[in-house]
């Protein structure tokens, strides 16, 4: 098994460097002199010259990407100049903000996305199927930020039962009640539509596999219905429901952008589009990068799930 | 194509998705021409008027502009910038989706890493990135949006493009000298446009989303023109005060998006020729049972006993009359063969008995099986299960497929054991192990450990025997064990079985289509034709003197039995498809001995001491034969 972990870790390395490019490509899309652009407003002539010197920005574009990768490598994002502070510092101060968002609404989604998906195939064409049907297409329907800002205005608004916004209450919060209470709403929010592509793709997982021969054997052998559908069908489904949770999970983390702008919620999404419309371009490229890396990560964790699942996928 | 309409309009959820989305469309369209106010003229002397009040039919928003105005002109631009980048998505994606598929190779390897590669991404994370390095603004959130769905064009279109690129026409336009380019435009691209456009109506509702949402954030379309997106993002400071602003765009996005995916849905599911076939409904716990009489007496004695069988399969208007009022019973010991080729409704006839016919389509439809005094035909779920692998059990055909793929061996088999037997894990595993030692499998021990996938189809078959064996039943059902095995493994597990029976009195219905197998194996057969019994006694006398024509020609398949001779003579045609059989003999098409009156009316199972046959003209007459 850590020999498996070992081989996808280093699997990791060509992507994670195919990310870094893609990321450096696009950011040297941008018009004009690239010290300018990052500095902006800060740019005099000092600055410029600064920069030019710190990140080679004079130099040609494969020497200037060797020379951020080689300061990544070292920990070195660069500087948000718009916060006068480090970016990784941001990044990392910002994205557990997200990670706890985020990993919530992951896992109510694989929860009640995979259940919903088993119920409505075990009672298929029966009432519980078509009401899940109908809710699950409405689910994948709705902007999620519309669901938000719905959701503020019936739950916070007219109810007050949950707070309208923000992670902690800005009196006396921090404890983890309060923040149980801020993110209902966002992490059910950001949840609905990777709910309903669970739920769809469960649904048809399960279908597929209890017309197979072995469900048939536990059938013949005496296994209740219950334990036939939960068990024996449910573990081979997941077989084709794990990648879909990857995926699922690249989702919602990058789908948490619209629900922390909704929600003010202080996490890396809003800290990004902050970033985009004051032009902050070390903070955006260092962001992606970072949060991208972290999802190849995630995947690796994926795969080895499926693994463990799966005895016949050699490790 | 009829028939393709006739499905979606039945599908109403889809119609009314069709229709609404029309309607969506039709008014974009239409929205220059309508008596309109101007959406764009802010008036803040009206700000915030309220829904259905007088010249404003859905208010005013915070700088006094007409809301329906602005919803109309923000529909048509949501729709069209979606649209917009449908198209590029599926256009550049298609052109790398082609290159790499036709040229294969190098080039397919490289550019299918890149796009690996793009896919690694979260990626609403990368239309961000593109959006940061373009700068706000509607024209290049519609690039990033498109943009980040190239990748999943280029993927699916290359997938198409490999399996056209090495079809017969295309290897023949190349000798004809045509030029690459010519090719692809001319012999590859027509068969991939549906592919194309199926894919553009799985991603369009995304694309109008993801638009939407860049434009909500602030990065998408800038004031004053705005989409639905940004009118939502506009109305959000005014949330709590006037909601109305923010509710108008909502709705249009979700009544847009829900459209084309209810839309979308219908079609697919009216494209998809496995829903129509109902090959992906659920089968259920137990078959159908739609008896109308009561169930006949048994007609023989036997520790498990069919009398007048019915199993059907209701496929839409048809009806496939599997098993045709079949009757067979098994004594305590005792091995009956049912013999026959596939079609001919013997593994229906076996998996009938425990309710274990997929259902839908099959119905059990008359008839009686009797296990010992119990009615197993319409028992309760509850009672039937308590049965099912306690008293009478199965082995299956391909144990690859039969056996669980992800649990092992020793677990399977404890599971057999505990689902009947109150015992602790620890207990059942020694069980289990026994059970493996007791079909001869070697290493039990660890071999229990093993998953399916690492064992022998040999050792399988063993290890579905041990499971049938696990609770010690009276019957065991073996539809087809061994034909997926070679001839001195088939031998082994044959002998196995015939040791098992005698050791444990066992009886066992053999169903196969092999009478090679039959006559190691068994005491009595059964041949069945197109759902019947046709002929039946025991197994000497029916290979030494075979009534039937049919079973006379099956024998003769066998080369060691054909009375010594080795002729290998295939039956020629078909047997009859069993939805629209004809009165009479069913295998009169293809029998020599065939006279008129075969096929004007039903023949009787005429049964003379042990025997029995369905024929007017029967090879041997079993008056003279029992005599
Ligand atoms: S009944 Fe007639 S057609 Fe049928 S098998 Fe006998 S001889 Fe042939």
């Amino acid at each position: 098994m850590t020999g498996y972990i070992l081989k996808r870790l280093i699997s990791a390395i060509p992507v994670l460097f195919g990310i870094t490019v893609i990321v450096f490509l696009i950011m040297a899309m941008i018009p004009g002199d690239p010290a300018t652009a990052i500095l902006g407003s800060y740019a005099t002539p000092e600055n410029v010259e600064k920069l030019n010197r710190d990140l080679g920005l004079d130099q040609p574009l494969v020497a200037r990407y060797f020379i951020w990768l080689g300061n990544m490598l070292q920990g070195d994002f660069g500087r948000s100049f718009a916060l006068n502070r480090p970016v990784l510092d941001e990044v990392l101060d910002r994205f557990s903000a997200t990670l706890i968002l985020a990993g919530t609404s992951f896992v109510l989604c694989a929860v009640f996305g995979i259940a919903a998906g088993v119920v409505s195939a075990a009672r298929q064409y029966g009432f519980a199927d078509k009401a899940i049907t109908f809710a699950v297409l409405l689910g994948i329907s709705i902007p999620s930020f519309f669901l938000g800002m719905m959701m503020i205005l019936i739950f916070a608004v007219n109810l007050k039962w949950l707070p309208v916004s923000g992670m902690y209450a800005i009196y006396g919060g921090g404890d983890l009640p309060d923040l149980f209470w801020h993110l209902l709403m966002p992490a059910l929010a950001l949840a609905v539509v990777a709910t309903g592509v669970v739920a769809r793709l469960s649904r048809s997982a399960m279908l597929e596999v209890l017309r197979q021969d072995f469900i048939r054997t536990a059938r013949a052998k005496g296994v209740n219905e219950r334990r036939v559908v939960w068990r024996h069908a449910l573990k081979a489904a997941m077989v084709s429901i794990i990648p879909v949770l990857g995926i699922q999970a690249g989702f919602v983390l990058s789908g948490a952008v619209y629900i922390e702008m909704v929600f003010q919620w202080p996490g890396v999404g809003r800290m990004l589009v902050d970033a985009i419309l004051k032009r902050d371009i070390l903070l955006v490229q260092g962001g992606v990068v970072f949060v991208a890396a972290c999802y190849v990560l995630f995947n690796i964790a994926v795969d080895v799930a499926q693994s463990l699942l799966d005895p016949r996928i050699k490790t | 194509m009829k028939k393709f309409f006739q499905l979606l309009i039945r599908n109403r959820l889809a119609a009314a998705g069709g229709v609404a989305l029309s309607i969506v469309v039709l008014l974009a369209l239409l929205t220059p021409i309508l008596p309109l106010q101007e959406p764009n003229v802010t008036n803040t002397a009206n700000r915030f008027v309220k829904p259905f009040s007088e010249g404003h039919l859905l208010g005013t928003d915070h700088l006094g502009r007409d809301m329906l105005s602005r919803l109309l002109w923000g529909t048509r631009l949501s729709l069209a910038v979606g649209f917009a980048a449908a198209i590029f998505a599926a256009f550049f994606g298609a052109a790398i989706g082609i290159v790499a598929g036709y040229f294969g190779g190098r080039t397919d390897n490289i550019i299918m890493r890149g796009v690996d590669m793009l896919m690694a991404f979260p990626y609403i994370l990368l239309a961000l990135a593109i959006v940061a390095a373009l700068g706000p603004g509607l024209v290049n959130a519609l690039i990033a949006v498109a943009a980040v769905n190239v990748p999943f064009f280029a993927r699916n279109i290359r997938g198409v493009t490999v399996g056209i690129a090495h079809k017969e026409f295309v290897d023949a336009a190349r000798l004809a000298g045509l030029s690459n380019t010519r090719i692809i435009l001319t012999e590859i691209l027509p068969n991939v446009i549906p592919v194309i456009v199926i894919a553009m109506s799985t991603t369009i509702g995304w694309m109008i989303l993801e638009t939407a949402g860049l434009s909500f954030l602030g990065l998408g379309s800038q004031p004053p023109q705005a989409d639905l997106g940004s009118m939502l993002g506009e109305a959000r400071s005014a949330l709590i005060t006037n909601p109305h602003t923010s509710v108008v765009p909502g709705v249009m996005i979700l009544i847009i998006v829900m459209g084309i995916n209810l839309l979308g849905d219908g079609v697919r599911d009216a494209l998809d020729p496995r829903l129509r076939s109902g090959a992906l409904t659920r089968p259920m716990a137990a078959t159908v049972v739609e008896r109308e009489s009561q169930p006949p007496a048994a007609h023989a004695e036997g520790v498990l006993t069919m009398t007048d069988l019915e199993t059907q399969f209701h496929v839409g208007e048809r009806v496939y009359k599997a098993v045709n009022k079949v009757s067979l019973n098994v004594a305590p010991g005792e091995c009956l063969g049912v013999i026959g080729e596939s079609g001919s409704g013997k593994s229906v006839t076996a998996l009938s008995v425990m309710g274990l016919v997929a259902s839908p389509p099959g119905v059990i439809v008359g008839g009686s099986v009797r296990y010992k005094d119990a009615e197993l035909i319409g028992m309760k779920y509850g009672r039937l299960r308590e049965l099912r692998g306690d008293r009478v059990a199965y082995i299956f055909q391909d144990p690859l497929a039969t056996l669980h793929p992800l649990y092992k061996v020793g677990d399977q088999l404890v599971e057999a054991i505990q689902v009947h037997h109150k015992v602790g894990r620890a207990e059942a595993w020694k069980r289990a192990v026994d059970l493996l030692k007791q079909v001869r499998i070697p290493n039990a021990e660890s071999r229990a450990e093993s998953y399916p996938h690492e064992m022998s189809g040999g050792m399988r078959q063993r290890v579905g025997i041990a499971m049938s064996l696990a609770n010690d039943p009276d019957v065991i059902i073996a539809d087809e064990p061994t034909t997926a095995l070679d001839v001195t493994v088939q031998a082994q597990i044959l002998s196995l079985l015939n040791d098992l029976r005698r050791e444990r009195g066992l009886a066992i219905i053999f169903i196969t289509h092999d009478f090679g197998v039959v006559a190691q194996l068994c005491d009595r057969v059964a041949v069945m034709y197109a759902g019947r019994i046709v002929e039946e006694g025991p197994t000497q006398a029916v290979l030494d003197a075979p009534a039937h024509p049919y079973t006379k020609r099956l024998i003769a398949c066998v080369p060691e039995l054909g009375e010594g001779r080795r002729r290998l003579e295939a039956i020629p045609g078909l047997p009859p498809a069993v939805d629209r059989l004809d009165p009479g003999c069913a295998f009169a098409p293809r029998c020599l001995k065939k006279e008129a009156a075969c096929v004007t009316r039903e023949i009787e199972l005429a049964r003379v001491g042990g025997r029995a046959v369905r024929c007017l003209y029967p090879e041997t007459d079993l008056k003279e034969a029992a005599e």
